[in-house]
């Protein structure tokens, strides 16, 4: 028999969210454990094995250095390798400080500046690496984790539709909060996966998942201003995990002060 | 049909203190009800039992990307037009396994699936939506692939229809043929009136199965008088039609318009979001997905509604086809005004107005087939100067 395939989560900036995404897979853990070995996940267990690894999960942005030195490393010890979270595929909430002067925080937030090694942005790992698949989500949808790591397992294309959260709402039946409540929404330009949770609460779709395939940001946003919403909460809604995702950042940057 | 020859012969009343009788009856025939109730803010279709599930004294106000339900003066049991949903998620599932197979020695094996069908009574069915559900037969039954889930659900119905009173800010089902009055693809078809000191319906048996109903419960035979405001009603709701198409011609306008500027301009608007066609009545496209287990023993065929709006759906060997927003929006509408009747015969709009109220950004179908046609006015203004 074969040995099972390898199976590493590497953390870069990040909260640790998406990687407990994994040992949230309660019902599921244990077959995963039985089809894949998990050979390096520190957050889960001491005992790290060798690489390479068949199977790399990254979470997390780069914001350091070394760390721009570090995915290189988890790069050539992975044959596939995935991405994680907004953090990994957008730079993440820390990103908002791409629209400001770092060296400001740092003099600020810090007693000894000179021990802060930073870079100027916090980057997704897909401008310093080829990524081989990104999962959307802040957090990752579990049951997304488990369809990409049992696609991989089988060798086919995971089932992760890249179209608008609009879609999740219509097929569960719930009634859309933006034309019967008049609530702002981002669910029409944002990328599908949470399962509409927001909006089935009764809430406007926050972009948790990024930017959806084909996005048009600039006639939503127009459309927010007629129902009223402040050009600074566009502005706010725009920039938050996914703030550094290319179309999120265009259409904000009209709304910049 | 002209309501002048309906045979008034057939109709009846059931005032409204026995309407539950109506849905009690159904209930004991082994229907599932199906019918108006309000929830999150609007009137959606989904399982009722009792007449306070429905939505009494409510009433909708809708616009271009707007729905309000607001309180009316009456006790109006249907007072309202046609909301987010459509029958069409009853007849034919958002999400539906079609099989499941496991893996075995020489291969896979398929499991046998096990059909339910249930068995509804749609309450308040609008001739609009009669029109969509005739629509989807030709799609699913008529055609040389039978969908049998649709099928087997569809030969179940029992059809409480309701003639519109009135119609909505975004209704044009006069301009497509399609109502307000019911014509056809009933059990029963009701007409709701409320005068300051009764409250019933006038009711059009149109069907055998109708009539084994309506003799369960109290009625009386119509007067010509109760007939003639109960046409009335529906003739007002004519008369208030929120919006108009001129479909003269539309089919060759539509082809003859491929390359119309107004495509690149409604691209800047449209989200590509799928919406329209999601809350659509006759729009029927799925997708299916194969899900595999992580042990990769057992896998799973599932179905999902799927929108012309999305990426994937033209997705072939490499790419989609239809990769800009412009040519999505331009293949959803020619198809659902005119290609559409080159292959089924019939229009795939009803005139139902959810596209309209539904868009987030208040894209309006009417509007575009006009804007279009104007300029189809001016071509022929400049061939004559």
């Amino acid at each position: 028999m074969n040995p099972k395939p390898k199976l590493a989560v590497w953390k870069f900036a990040s909260c640790d969210g998406c990687q407990l995404t994994l040992l949230d897979c309660e019902d599921e853990l244990l077959a995963i454990a039985e089809e894949i070995e998990i050979a390096h996940f520190p957050e889960a267990s001491r005992a790290v094995m060798e690489g390479p690894y068949d199977l790399s999960l990254v979470e997390g942005s780069i914001t350091t250095p070394h760390d721009a030195e570090r995915i290189q490393e988890v790069r050539r010890c992975s044959k596939f390798l995935v991405t994680i979270g907004a953090c990994a595929t957008a730079g993440g909430i820390q990103a908002l400080r791409n629209f400001q002067d770092v060296e400001e925080f740092i003099r600020i937030v810090y007693a000894h500046p000179k021990y802060i090694s930073t870079l100027e942005k916090s980057t997704a790992i897909s401008e310093h690496i080829k990524v081989d698949f990104e999962l959307r989500g802040c957090p990752i949808s579990k049951e997304q984790l488990v369809e990409v790591i049992s696609a991989f397992l089988n060798g086919r294309k995971p089932n992760t539709p890249t179209h608008s959260v609009c879609m999740e709402c219509k097929l569960q039946g719930t009634v859309c909060v933006m034309v019967a409540h008049g609530t702002p929404c981002l669910g029409p330009i944002t990328h599908a996966g949470c399962g509409a949770i927001c909006p089935a609460y009764n809430r406007g779709c926050y972009g948790c998942f990024g930017p959806k395939e084909t996005p048009n940001v600039a006639s939503l946003s127009h459309w927010w201003n007629q129902l009223g919403v402040e050009r600074e909460d566009i502005l706010r809604a725009l920039r938050t995990f996914n703030a550094e995702a290319e179309p999120f950042r265009k259409e904000s940057d009209n709304y910049e002060a | 049909m002209n309501p002048s020859t309906l045979p008034n012969n057939k109709q009846i009343i059931i005032e409204r203190q026995n309407f539950q009788r109506l849905l009690d009856v159904l209930k004991n025939q082994g229907y599932q009800l199906r019918g108006p109730t309000v929830r999150e803010g609007a009137i959606v279709y989904d399982e009722i039992n009792l007449v306070k599930d429905l939505p009494e004294g409510w009433t909708d106000v809708q616009d271009k990307a707007s729905y309000r339900l607001q309180k009316r003066d009456d006790k109006a049991l249907f007072g309202y037009v046609v909301g987010p949903h459509s029958w069409k998620k009853f007849l034919h599932p958002p999400v539906l396994k079609l099989w499941e197979a496991k893996r075995c020695e020489d291969g896979f094996e398929i499991k046998e699936k096990v059909a339910f069908t249930p068995q509804y009574a749609f309450i308040g069915v609008r001739s609009c939506e009669l029109h969509a559900i005739a629509i989807q037969d030709k799609v699913f039954i008529e055609g040389p692939y039978v969908d049998t889930t649709y099928k087997n659900r569809r030969e179940k119905i029992f059809v409480v229809a309701i003639n519109c009173g009135e119609a909505g800010e975004t209704c044009f089902c006069t301009s497509m043929n399609t109502g307000p009055q019911v014509s056809f693809g009933f059990d029963l078809a009701l007409t709701e009136v409320i005068q300051p000191d009764r409250h019933y319906f006038v009711v059009m048996i149109g069907s055998a199965k109708g009539h084994d109903v309506i003799k369960e419960i109290p009625h009386t035979k119509a007067s010509n008088q109760e007939i003639s405001i109960a046409q009335s009603k529906v003739e007002q709701a004519r008369e208030e039609m929120g919006r108009t198409m001129d479909t003269s011609d539309i089919k060759n306008l539509l082809y003859r318009n491929h390359d119309h500027t107004q495509w690149d301009k409604v691209a800047e608007r449209c989200l590509s979001c799928g919406n329209c066609t999601m809350v659509c009545p006759t729009c029927f496209c799925t997708t299916v997905e194969d899900v595999t287990d992580l042990t990769g023993e057992e896998t799973t065929r599932v179905r999902k509604w799927d929108s012309c709006f999305t990426m994937d759906f033209s997705y072939l060997h490499g790419g989609s086809v239809r990769t800009s927003v412009k040519s999505r929006y331009r293949q959803w509408m020619t198809h659902k005004l005119a290609t559409w009747i080159d292959q089924f015969d019939t229009s795939g709009c009803v005139g139902c107005g959810r596209c309209i109220s539904w868009c987030p950004v208040g894209i309006d179908i009417t509007e575009e087939v006009a804007i279009i046609q104007e300029d189809k006015a001016k071509e022929k203004n400049d061939e004559n100067a």
